[in-house]
């Protein structure tokens, strides 16, 4: 008997998205397969890693995290400027920490005008990512909305308490929208149906998931990426036809494991390649779940993701 | 695949002779769908019935076992191709390769690296298991080698194309159930005789899909049972497209040829170990049986024992912690108690942010079924009576100077119950999510 390669009959596909404007845009989605399973599909768009930068000095980095931007990472813009310049970045993820109300709590005008220097800097597609306090990112959101005017950035995380706030704004603005729902098939569902009734347009919404880092939940969000994929590939489910975020950079580096140094515990090995690893094998475990997008922090973690894309893609 | 019970039913004698102590044979063949009983209970069933039962029941992917005793690896018996439709059984062995050209403190510190790295986590030891021994045509390094592993209680590659040396090395290690590499066209007869003769599994090495399938065929056709796959394609994406053909072709095609594990080697695919890490960690997700990786550091194998570890984790059954008190920082008895639920991400996750903190702190852990606070809140597995039951009987009520407890902020409603029930003590609600624990205790200390 003669070997056939069984194959799946995929009734959808991913809707495409572009971010960012004029020649430094970049379009993701549009796969008609699940992840890498090109011998049965297409994967028009390579998924893409964004550089993280945070819109303040963090406090807490390891010295192996800050290694690489030490002479930039007390400005947003610059810190950004040497992702693109030095390291090649595709995109830029902004992190607006600095507004969270149990944290720093910085007031939403002075977060909005680091917004404003960064993103006049930049020539990349960048996601701003708001603090995760819904009611604090709804009125955050709403004024980066603003001033982002005409740069078709990625306004996220766009929850159920706040999607019609930040949806109105970035239809007004013309914008994409992260929806973000905590690890639940049916959650996500519910919250692109609720965006598509306000009026967001199918190739203007991205999914997160809701990211676990490596041994902190990974396996979690791994397996609802891989049913999204499956309703929204094989089950022609429309309302999960969107491309994914994974903004996993803080979830892996912020580990315990992430931050014990070899002199604390030997056997795990040198902590900068341990942590670089360990911040890779998130990455490629959630592209191989689905992801379009990565948010990433360590210059060579991403030349090894970045690797591994271009070899599956071959 | 599985047979219904009606269609068990028409192969069994349909005497109802109640000798299987079922009253009838059909009650017998639903027991039997069912996989509650064994066709050997039925003493009358044909030959040829039982062989067509034994067929239709053997799982569409071969469980095969390497080594023995505590470093058995067993793999393959896979039945589903994503984890959420029900989980992965069997996770890939982590292998060392070892070749006989390296010098002996070399060889000495890749067997100590096995023993070294071996981490604790969530009652569970994470550790690699294998050792791949390699024969490049030193005969004497490579039989050294072998007695050398010989003493090691790891599971064992023997990786020769010499059939005299691999039965030497097969009768130095004929108690330990080593796996046999490789058969291919050429000497698969007689790696077949040994693999049959030691009792040990067999790699069936082929060349791509379609020559590796026709040379299982040969050696299924030999009698031989217990086999490893390798397609000897170590270029990325195909060999990771491999891993899913061969897996959907045993689950959905029910292509016997290839119901097998498989064997990859992530060490002959690139010479920089950070990469190599990464491409096993596209192998650790889909779908490799065995890993035979260049070398183990802490840094590289740590996170893909962790990233297996999730993988294969049951998603039907959570993971949960045991019941009790943990000192975080080193917390004495003017430190805060926080109280949180037995699922293990929950606590994971809620005594990391507490060791970030830096505040010595007590976390006590209570049993809610390995259910979430929130789930654990809903379902009545943290209510107010219960918490207060538990706080006062783990015995943190010795360790604390301060009667004062922290509890979960999704569980705030419990605070007036849990005042009834534990009277004197303060009860102060946390945050809601982790990561706001630390800045929530640094501003507790200043108060």
């Amino acid at each position: 008997m003669g070997f056939q390669i069984p194959k799946i009959r995929y009734t959808g596909r991913i809707n495409k998205i572009t971010i960012g404007h004029g020649t430094g845009s970049i379009t993701i989605g549009g796969e008609s397969c699940y992840p890498f399973y090109l011998f049965e599909g297409e994967m028009p768009n390579p998924p893409r890693i964004a550089f993280e930068v945070w819109d303040h000095e963090p406090q807490d980095w390891q010295e192996w995290a800050l290694e690489p931007y030490r002479d930039v990472i007390h400005d947003s813009t610059l810190w950004a400027r040497k992702c693109i310049d030095t390291y090649g970045a595709q995109a830029i993820a902004l992190q607006l920490k600095s507004a969270d109300p149990n944290g720093m709590d910085a007031d939403v005008d002075s977060v909005v005008n680091v917004v404003r220097r960064v993103v006049d800097a930049l020539d990349v597609p960048i996601i701003l990512w708001g603090c995760g306090n819904d009611e604090k990112d709804a009125l955050l959101l709403k004024a980066v909305a603003e001033v982002c005017e005409g740069k078709n950035v990625a306004l996220g995380p766009v929850s159920e308490k706040n999607y019609k706030q930040i949806g109105a704004m970035a239809i007004g603005y013309n914008h994409v929208v992260i929806a973000s729902t905590p690890i639940d098939v049916n959650l996500a569902k519910q919250l692109n149906i609720l965006l598509g009734n306000l009026g967001v347009s199918d190739n203007k919404i991205i999914m997160d998931p809701t990211t676990g880092g490596l041994g902190y939940g990974l396996e979690y969000t791994y397996s609802v990426m891989e049913r999204d994929r499956m309703a929204a590939l094989t089950q022609e489910d429309v309302k999960l036809q969107y491309p994914i975020m994974c903004n996993l950079a803080n979830e892996v580096w912020k580990t315990r494991e992430a931050r014990l140094k070899k002199d604390d515990e030997p056997k795990l090995g040198d902590e900068k390649r341990r942590t670089i690893l360990m911040e890779a094998v998130t990455a490629v475990t959630l592209l191989l779940a689905g992801a379009d997008i990565v948010v990433m922090r360590h210059p060579e973690g991403v030349l090894l993701v970045q690797n591994i894309i271009k070899e599956l893609m071959a | 695949m599985a047979l219904t019970g009606i269609q068990i039913f028409k192969l069994l004698p349909k005497t109802n002779c109640g000798d299987c102590k079922f009253p009838t044979c059909l009650a017998f063949a639903m027991a039997l769908a069912a996989g509650k009983t064994e066709l050997d209970l039925c003493p009358h069933v044909t030959e040829e019935a039982r062989e067509e039962l034994s067929e239709a029941s053997a799982p569409p992917i071969r469980q095969v076992t390497t080594g023995t005793g505590d470093y058995e690896v067993r793999i393959g018996g896979e039945t589903v191709m994503f984890r959420h439709e029900k989980t992965f059984f069997n996770k890939p062995g982590f292998a060392i390769l070892i070749e006989d050209t390296m010098k002996n403190n070399e060889v000495e510190r890749r067997f100590s690296q096995l023993n070294s790295c071996q981490y604790e986590r969530v009652g569970l030891i994470l550790r690699p298991e294998m050792v791949a021994l390699k024969d490049t045509g030193n005969k004497e390094n490579f039989i050294a080698l072998v007695k050398r592993a010989s003493t090691e209680p790891y599971s064992i590659i023997l990786m020769s194309s010499d059939t005299s040396v691999m039965k030497e090395a097969l009768e130095i290690l004929k108690t330990k159930k080593p796996l046999i590499y490789a058969a291919n066209h050429e000497n698969y007869e007689s790696f077949g005789s040994l693999s049959k003769e030691y009792n040990c599994p067999l790699t069936a090495k082929g060349n791509g899909l379609e020559d590796t399938a026709s040379l299982v065929e040969k050696l299924i056709n030999i009698g031989l049972k217990d086999l490893v796959i390798d397609t000897s394609t170590r270029t990325l994406k195909e060999g990771f497209q491999e891993q899913v053909i061969i897996r959907r072709a045993a689950l959905a095609g029910k292509y016997k040829p290839l119901g097998f594990p498989t064997i990859t080697f992530p060490c002959e695919m690139t010479d920089n170990l950070m990469k190599e890490t990464v491409i096993a960690s596209c192998f650790v997700a889909k779908y490799a049986g065995i890993i035979v990786l260049s070398d183990f550091q802490g840094e590289s194998i740590f996170p893909l024992l962790l990233q297996r570890l999730n993988i294969y984790t049951d998603p039907q059954r959570p993971m949960t912690t045991q019941e009790g008190i943990y000192p975080i920082n080193n917390p004495d008895a003017a430190s805060p108690v926080l109280v949180t639920c037995n699922f293990s991400l929950t606590y994971f996750i809620v005594s990391s942010e507490i060791e970030n903190s830096r505040i010595p702190s007590w976390l006590c852990v209570m049993d809610t079924e390995g259910l979430s606070v929130m789930t654990a809140w809903a379902a009545g597995k943290l209510a107010g009576d219960l918490v207060g039951t538990f706080i006062k009987g783990c015995g943190i009520v010795e360790k604390v100077e301060r009667k004062r407890i922290v509890i979960p902020g999704y569980a705030a409603a419990i605070l007036g119950d849990l005042e009834e029930e534990l009277p004197g003590w303060e009860i102060i609600i946390g945050p809601r999510e982790a990561a706001h624990i630390p800045t929530f205790l640094k501003t507790m200390k200043q108060q």
